[in-house]
């Protein structure tokens, strides 16, 4: 987009107004994913699997279905494979089979059938009589475990094309990249400091279970309303698993409560659909909390290999890595964008890096905030703490030197165009947070963090009302109150207050496709699609106001929400504002409107630094955050409060990923803590106020200058917090979470 | 299996309803009397976007039975506001953007009042041990507690 498209000067943006669902939100009235029900409807359940890694021998589901409550049982057998569809290839063949289990079940929790009850409760009683014979096989959950000779195969021919010969078969995808001669750069160095580090998968924890409301007629028509990142996708893949047309599936996209990437994908969503067919009823299904940790998104377990070399003064003379993830029984771990994102803050002569996605007896890995980039974070940034400590020099300074800047060719390829890392260090540098004395028993660590942010194919629809107020369809569900940014993109083009715009998030049948609200792209992508389909509708003002004042259209400008004359030659008329525009337009040529349909490609790259005080307890081995302050570059923030929301929300989860969340497998490979008593989230008691400092480097890829702000936040916390525990316990702490156990053996260890 | 006839008033209004005594209060809130508010996000107590308050007395509704709100009295987030007034924590939490998926909300709103009702001068502190058993996953609190803690000291100038 050229420059002179780009507003610097605004009215609405950077204002701080109330969302627009704000009352629906505190008065209870807000409809979630279970909060729809339809006459005549069901209750559907899942029967899924004890063990992690079995054949299904056999499926007896005749005792459940001779009760007079039990309207439908579904197994693998009813969907698009065998028999509507056969041959469902590539990601629909791996969600269909996560959805549910064909020959085998891959992890503990994989679902085995579904049942459609009159009730909850008979639905649940029902899944009792539904007899499964298994026969076990052996199974692994370790990464490092799963690439070792002797693992059990998941799936043979999982591996595509990317994966070197002689690799396990669990090892599915293998990426490399890089540039420069690494080994000539660690000749140069003065130190080379190399070591090895592990994260434990965790889960997106969205404090909503996946619920859904299906309706599916033997005619192949449907109606769907789920709790989903995108209900496009959604549409798109159950109309595949179910063998039906995309276009006769309606989906409705709920409320959401919360999502980071696990809502990405569908897992109930077809077994509602086919329970709904098979009883020709509508049927409810939703999944209890230890059913989400069982059988939906976690993110990847990770083991890492870091080798950086520095020369005295701080320059970074190479960098190589090598990162493992475990992605679950499917293809999909993020090895590839662990590796691009690692070194990604830093100009680099030689960079080299290597990942591997891996299959285990785990559930399939769903995308978590920054899908990847926060264990390569915490690998990397650690061991750059680690190289200043031992050369005597500022963590905040040897990364200033060495910082990627307009122009740097990136770890992972590309040349950066205007980004804002240089910015966000020296802020870090000039806060008041970063010289405070520190006490006894402290400790201080800093991280950067990049994420690439994403575009991804966007439709907006603008129609403006007779009265003058406006409505705006998007299609990227509002996960964090970006309808609110929305209304003030469209108020600044239009010039009409921020209260008379209404975004509405349409369902399939109303817009065209969009992708799913993710990769931070809803404040990018919608609200550049937004500005365009107002700028759209602005078009068609004018040219009314023009012939009205008898003038060519280009002769008339928008200016404050009405109509003028471009110039004194182009004649002199009062201006003619919005509301006075659309009074007339039935006559005057009929409805205006304006709207966008594109896929923008300017997301424009994101960094950020944190700075994090940690203190801890050397009797318990318990770690308490005392200070943390997110300072991140969001381009232009549309509503800063809702940018800073985001910039706290993802350091709390970077804090919960670091000191405490974890899967835990025993050794019969299943999930040991399947509840939020044992899978503990930071709480409001375990955290302190977190400060944020919103730096703006305009994205030249945006009229207005946004870079996505919602995934970045995520990436320096496991680093920027391990490194302060680091320097608060002095010995260094290379796996995560930094458990009070994991505390007291490394102090143990360190003597 | 019978199912038992329960009567109790929810934010004011006396309701009735059948209900299996393996049925918790939130499904009845819930499914029965179509008050869907509550949120179930656990099923175990540990998460309280159920969060009801029982004869006064903050509880999560998923820990306890439909048939045991015999008689009760109980609020849930829906009889927060008065008529067409939200209450000052609900426009607080507005003004202060303390949600963004705002599923959590419901319960924290009703543990927040609960809290102000009992110590109407918290410190941060006991602010945020009182709404330790409310979980948010989104805002990491920090608005949270700043919405509450203004609410506090703007209830104390009025009264």
């Amino acid at each position: 987009m050229a420059l002179d498209d780009r507003k610097s000067v605004f009215s609405f943006v950077g204002t701080r107004p109330d969302r627009p669902d704000g009352l629906d939100k505190v008065t209870g009235r807000a409809k979630f994913g279970a909060d729809m029900s339809a006459p005549g409807m069901l209750h559907g359940a899942i029967l899924r699997s004890p063990h992690a890694h079995a054949r299904i021998v056999k499926i007896d589901a005749s005792k459940a279905e001779a009760l007079k409550d039990v309207k439908a049982v579904v197994t693998r057998a009813d969907f698009a494979d065998v028999p509507f569809k056969p041959g469902l290839e590539g990601e629909f063949y791996n969600v269909l089979e996560n959805v549910m289990a064909g020959e085998k079940a891959l992890y503990d929790g994989h679902a085995i059938a579904a049942v459609a009850a009159t009730s909850a409760l008979a639905a649940r009683d029902a899944l009792k009589l539904i007899e499964v014979e298994y026969e076990v096989l052996p199974h692994v959950t370790d990464v490092d475990k799963a690439m070792a000779s002797d693992a059990p195969v998941i799936r043979e021919g999982a591996a595509d094309y990317s994966v070197p010969e002689g690799m396990h078969p669990n090892v599915v995808r293998y990426h490399e990249s890089g540039h420069g001669d690494v080994e000539a750069g660690f000749a140069e160095a003065d130190l080379v400091i190399e070591d090895s580090f592990t994260t434990e998968a965790t889960h997106q924890g969205y404090i909503e279970p996946h619920a859904c409301l299906a309706s599916l007629g033997s005619d192949g028509k449907g109606e769907l309303w789920c709790t989903t990142q995108g209900h496009w996708i959604a549409q798109k893949t159950c109309a595949a698993l179910l063998g039906i047309e995309t276009s006769q599936l309606r989906v409705t996209a709920s409320e959401i409560g919360g999502g980071f990437g696990g809502k990405t994908t569908v897992f109930i969503e077809p077994v509602a659909l086919a329970l709904s067919r098979k009883a020709n009823r509508p049927v409810k299904l939703v999944m209890n909390r230890s059913e989400v940790f069982r059988a939906t998104g976690p993110t990847s377990s990770a083991s890492m290999d870091i080798k950086i070399g520095m020369k005295k003064d701080g320059t970074i003379t190479a960098a190589e890595g090598v990162f493992r993830l475990q992605g679950g029984a499917f293809p999909g771990a993020p090895g590839d964008m662990t590796a691009m994102c690692a070194f990604a803050p830093y100009d680099l002569t030689n960079v080299r890096q290597v990942g591997y996605d891996v299959m285990a007896n785990r559930p399939k890995q769903a995308a978590y905030r920054a899908p990847g980039a926060p264990m390569g974070a915490f690998a990397v940034e650690s061991v750059l703490d680690e190289l200043c400590n031992r050369l005597g020099l500022d963590p905040v300074d040897v990364r200033l030197k060495n910082a990627a800047a307009e122009g740097s060719k990136a770890s992972y390829g590309p040349t950066y165009e205007r980004i804002g890392l240089v910015e966000t260090l020296e802020a870090a540098k000039a806060h008041p947070h970063y010289s405070a004395p520190l006490k006894p028993g402290q400790g201080r660590g800093i991280s950067c963090g990049f994420w690439f942010n994403h575009g991804g194919e966007t439709s907006v629809s603008l129609a403006l009302s007779e009265d003058g107020s406006a409505q705006v369809m998007v299609g990227t569900p509002d996960i964090g109150g970006s309808r609110a940014s929305m209304a003030l993109m469209a108020a600044e083009v239009l010039g009409i207050p921020y209260e008379n715009i209404r975004v509405t998030v349409a369902d399939t049948a109303s817009l065209g496709y969009n992708d799913v609200s993710h990769g931070s792209r809803v404040t990018y992508a919608s609200g550049l699609a937004t500005i365009k389909a107002a700028r759209h509708a602005v078009e068609q003002l004018c040219a009314r106001a023009a012939a009205s004042w008898g003038i060519p259209a280009d002769a008339v400008k928008w200016e404050n929400g009405c109509a003028v004359p471009s110039g004194p030659n182009a004649g002199d008329f009062d201006p003619r504002p919005l509301a006075d525009i659309t009074a007339h337009m039935g006559a005057t040529g009929g409805p205006i409107s304006g709207h966008f349909e594109a896929t923008p490609e300017g997301a424009g790259v994101s960094f950020g630094t944190h700075i994090v005080d940690a203190e801890v307890d050397p009797e318990t081995g318990k770690t308490s955050i005392t200070r943390y302050t997110v300072i991140q570059d969001a381009g232009k923030a549309i509503h800063p409060t809702y940018v800073e929301g985001q910039y706290q929300g993802g350091a709390a989860q970077g804090i919960g990923w670091a000191l405490n969340e974890e899967y835990i497998y025993g050794d019969d490979g299943r999930l040991q803590n399947s509840i939020f008593l044992d899978y503990r989230i930071p709480v409001a008691s375990d955290l302190p106020m977190i400060d944020t400092v919103i730096v703006e480097v305009p994205n030249p890829g945006h009229p207005f200058g946004v870079r996505g702000v919602g995934e970045t936040g995520i990436v320096p916390p496991l680093a920027a917090i391990a490194n302060a525990v680091s320097n608060a316990a002095g010995v260094r702490m290379r796996q995560l979470p930094m458990s009070p156990p994991r505390i007291l053996a490394a102090l143990k260890d360190n003597g | 299996m019978s199912k038992f006839h329960v009567t109790t008033t929810v934010n004011g209004d006396e309701v009735e309803y059948l209900c299996d005594p393996r049925e918790t209060l939130l499904d009845c809130l819930r499914d029965k009397l179509n008050l869907t508010g509550a949120k179930e996000g656990c099923g175990t107590g540990d998460c309280g976007a159920c969060s009801v308050t029982v004869d006064g007395r903050l509880v999560c509704s998923c820990l306890m039975l439909g048939v045991e709100a015999e008689g009760k009295q109980i609020e849930t987030v829906e009889g927060m506001a008065e008529g067409d007034v939200l209450h000052p924590l609900q426009k607080k939490f507005i003004e202060y953007a303390a949600l963004q998926c705002g599923v959590c909300t419901p319960g924290v709103l009703v543990a927040a009042k609960s809290l102000l009702e009992k110590n109407p001068d918290p410190t941060e502190e006991e602010a945020r041990y009182w709404l330790a058993g409310n979980l948010c996953r989104c805002t990491g609190y920090d608005k949270i507690i700043r919405a509450v803690m203004d609410t506090a000291a703007e209830l104390r100038e009025a009264s």
